[in-house]
């Protein structure tokens, strides 16, 4: 892998390669179908290194420790509830608490996740950590992704919008108003809608997925609309606070790209400004967002896991959140490795669409 | 005189006079508040719990009825150490490996590029909740600080490589080389200097990012319960505050965090603006408008 051509970053970022891509080597003859397998054989090849890593961090965050931490824990559990032989077992194996040697302690651990066996929930005692997750994972996946795509898409749109004529019209409202929300930090935001949509107006829920109250979870006519109810708020909440910085990224690429030359030459032959906007400027100016997709993904999943707190949201976040409050290493870790595995995936797929769509991507491999 | 220059940017200079009232704020704040004031951020006072701003408490008392001006000052104290401390590890971390690969180039480049990939891809977030869940409580505000410098450092390398890269086959680096200097000093005496105003403004997001950090660990209940921070103010008031109307607890430190972050974003703006002329012509034409327009009035 020895990087012969270099690459350059200029400001705008228009020569970044995704995250996973290594340095590049001198472009070879190989091109076409042929190249792009080369493409998504090295993507693949860099995720599952990143997916060992995140589990083998797992493994030894907790190890690595100073101090008696699982002492200190079965003794910060028992001023609240009483702790079972099984749990202080379980409790003890999560810090290497036992004679094995280290090795025979991660195979032991890669073992267990292959099977999904994450050990006992002390929060939902006693509940498998796998059965809480889930319970939670399904309303995240649902309301984290249907919203982070959805902000994309929106945000990407408007940034076109407010390209095309920048510092004028729609722009001059559009960039500092993101700017200005792109500063709060996300659990503001959801708060601050939680007062007034939920609070001041009434027109949605302020907290809980559905109406825990008069409901169980069913596939039927009243609970499919309450938990759509209920998740407009955050939905709204989350797409407003990551808009923003989709919306000004799009607009500085879109500028930068309106003054290339070939878009002065598309205008010079007469197609219509809807022409060279959509397939000259902003086919251009998107790449950088799309690979811009994969490295925020992280940071919009870490704001979404803090709006899912304001809001109780029976999500991965919230789940979270009651795993820190009530000390429950167990489902912590588990949930770190779910999240980050997610996260993982997602990149993986950003990735791979980057390299359909720009086939200087597929071409650097 | 004129060799510490601001830049001719109404965005930046207003960005960078709310980092210095902060930095203000921090530096003589807490004495202020305590010797002339005579208010204390940890005296417990059960006759006054939660009350509204007043003129005795002005930004009101918490659960515990201590004073919120006084935590909020010292808070700002606490939380813009932790900043600086994190940002400095995490610029540093992202400099030196940065570079580093940049420079010494083949397998080294290619393990650094692949381990920063690696930990540019995995969420912050939660990594950090992870580590802060299981050092809760030990030691101080640079504890915090020094879990988040070390988890939040992938993304500027991967800006200092690109640009380092740029400078490898430079003349003057050849230069430095043919005078039989060593990598290391190439690296800190000839790279690093080149790219001061570069890593100067890294340093600075890297700051604000971490006091974002800081508020988002302590939010989800993270955070150091033994410090007086941002974070922690916000972690107190608890995560509904606003809709349960106690208002002053939240609001305060979160507009201040808001503010912060809002100037790093005009910050941003102008050095964009500034590195990239093409949006320079746009403020440029939109400020020409503007005085036309305001001319025309008068």
């Amino acid at each position: 892998m020895t990087s012969s051509v270099e690459v350059v970053d200029s400001g705008g970022g228009s020569a970044v390669p995704p995250p996973g891509a290594e340095p590049l080597a001198s472009p070879g003859p190989k091109r076409g179908r042929r190249s792009s397998w080369v493409y998504v054989a090295r993507r693949v090849r860099f995720y599952l290194v990143a997916t060992w890593v995140a589990i083998t961090l797992n493994f030894f965050i907790p190890r690595l420790m100073p101090g008696d931490p699982a002492g200190a824990i079965i003794e910060n559990l028992r001023r609240t509830q009483t702790v079972s032989a099984e749990q202080v077992r379980a409790i003890q194996r999560l810090f290497g608490g036992s004679d094995d040697p280290l090795w025979r302690q991660y195979f032991g651990y890669l073992n267990q996740l292959a099977h999904g066996d994450f050990g006992i929930s002390t929060a939902f005692y006693p509940t498998p950590v796998s059965e809480v997750i889930g319970s939670g994972i399904w309303w995240t996946l649902g309301l984290v992704g249907t919203t982070t795509i959805l902000a994309f898409l929106l945000g990407t749109g408007l940034g076109i919008l407010a390209g095309r004529r920048p510092g004028r019209g729609f722009d001059a409202i559009a960039a500092p108003l993101s700017t200005f929300i792109g500063a709060l930090p996300f659990f503001a935001v959801a708060q601050l809608l939680q007062l007034f949509l939920a609070g001041k107006l009434g027109w949605f829920p302020d907290i809980h997925g559905y109406d825990v109250d008069n409901l169980v979870p069913a596939f039927d006519l009243y609970f499919v609309p309450s938990v759509i109810h209920h998740a407009l708020l955050p939905a709204f909440t989350i797409i407003a606070g990551s808009i923003g910085g989709w919306l000004l990224g799009m607009r500085n690429m879109m500028i930068t790209t309106i003054s290339e030359d070939y878009v002065l030459l598309a205008e010079a032959k007469g197609l219509s400004p809807r022409r060279v906007m959509t397939q000259y400027a902003a086919r251009n100016a998107i790449l950088p967002s799309v690979t811009g997709l994969a490295v925020s993904l992280g940071f919009v999943v870490g704001g979404s896991l803090l709006a899912e707190v304001v809001f109780a949201y029976p999500g991965v976040g919230y789940l979270f959140y009651q795993s820190v409050t009530s000390v429950d290493y167990q489902l912590m870790q588990a949930l770190f490795l779910i999240i980050s595995l997610s996260v993982l995936a997602a990149n993986f797929i950003a990735d791979s669409v980057y390299g359909l769509i720009d086939p200087r991507a597929r071409e650097d491999v | 005189m004129n060799r510490l220059r601001l830049p001719d940017s109404t965005k930046v200079r207003v960005g960078l006079m709310i980092f210095g009232f902060f930095v203000l704020v921090a530096l003589v704040g807490p004495t202020l508040v305590t010797h002339v004031f005579g208010l204390s951020a940890t005296e417990l006072d059960v006759e006054h719990l939660r009350e509204a701003p007043s003129s005795a408490h002005w930004l009101g008392t918490d659960k515990n009825g201590r004073d919120l001006l006084a935590r909020l000052v010292v808070g700002t104290r606490t939380s813009l150490q932790i900043g600086l401390f994190a940002g400095l590890i995490a610029t540093g971390l992202a400099t030196l490996l940065g570079i580093a690969g940049a420079y010494i180039g083949g397998r080294t480049d290619a393990f650094l590029t692949a381990f920063t990939n690696i930990f540019l891809v995995i969420p912050g977030l939660p990594l950090l909740i992870i580590v802060g869940s299981y050092v809760k409580g030990r030691g101080g505000w640079w504890v915090t600080a020094l879990i988040i410098g070390l988890t939040s450092w992938a993304g500027g390398a991967r800006q200092k490589r690109a640009q380092a890269l740029s400078l490898r086959n430079r003349d003057f680096v050849t230069a430095t080389e043919m005078l039989g200097e060593s990598r290391r000093r190439v690296i800190v005496f000839e790279l690093v200097p080149h790219l001061a105003p570069l890593i100067a403004a890294s340093l600075l997001f890297s700051v604000v990012g971490a006091i974002f950090a800081e508020a988002g660990l302590a939010f989800i209940g993270a955070g150091n319960p033994s410090i007086i921070s941002w974070g922690m103010l916000i972690n107190e008031a608890g995560p509904n505050a606003l809709f349960n109307g106690e208002w002053w607890t939240f609001v305060p430190p979160a507009a201040c965090i808001a503010l912060l972050g809002t100037a790093a974003g005009l910050i941003n703006f102008g050095i964009d603006e500034i590195s990239n002329p093409r949006l320079r012509m746009v403020a440029r034409k939109a400020s020409t408008r503007l005085t036309a327009v305001t001319g025309a009035k008068r």
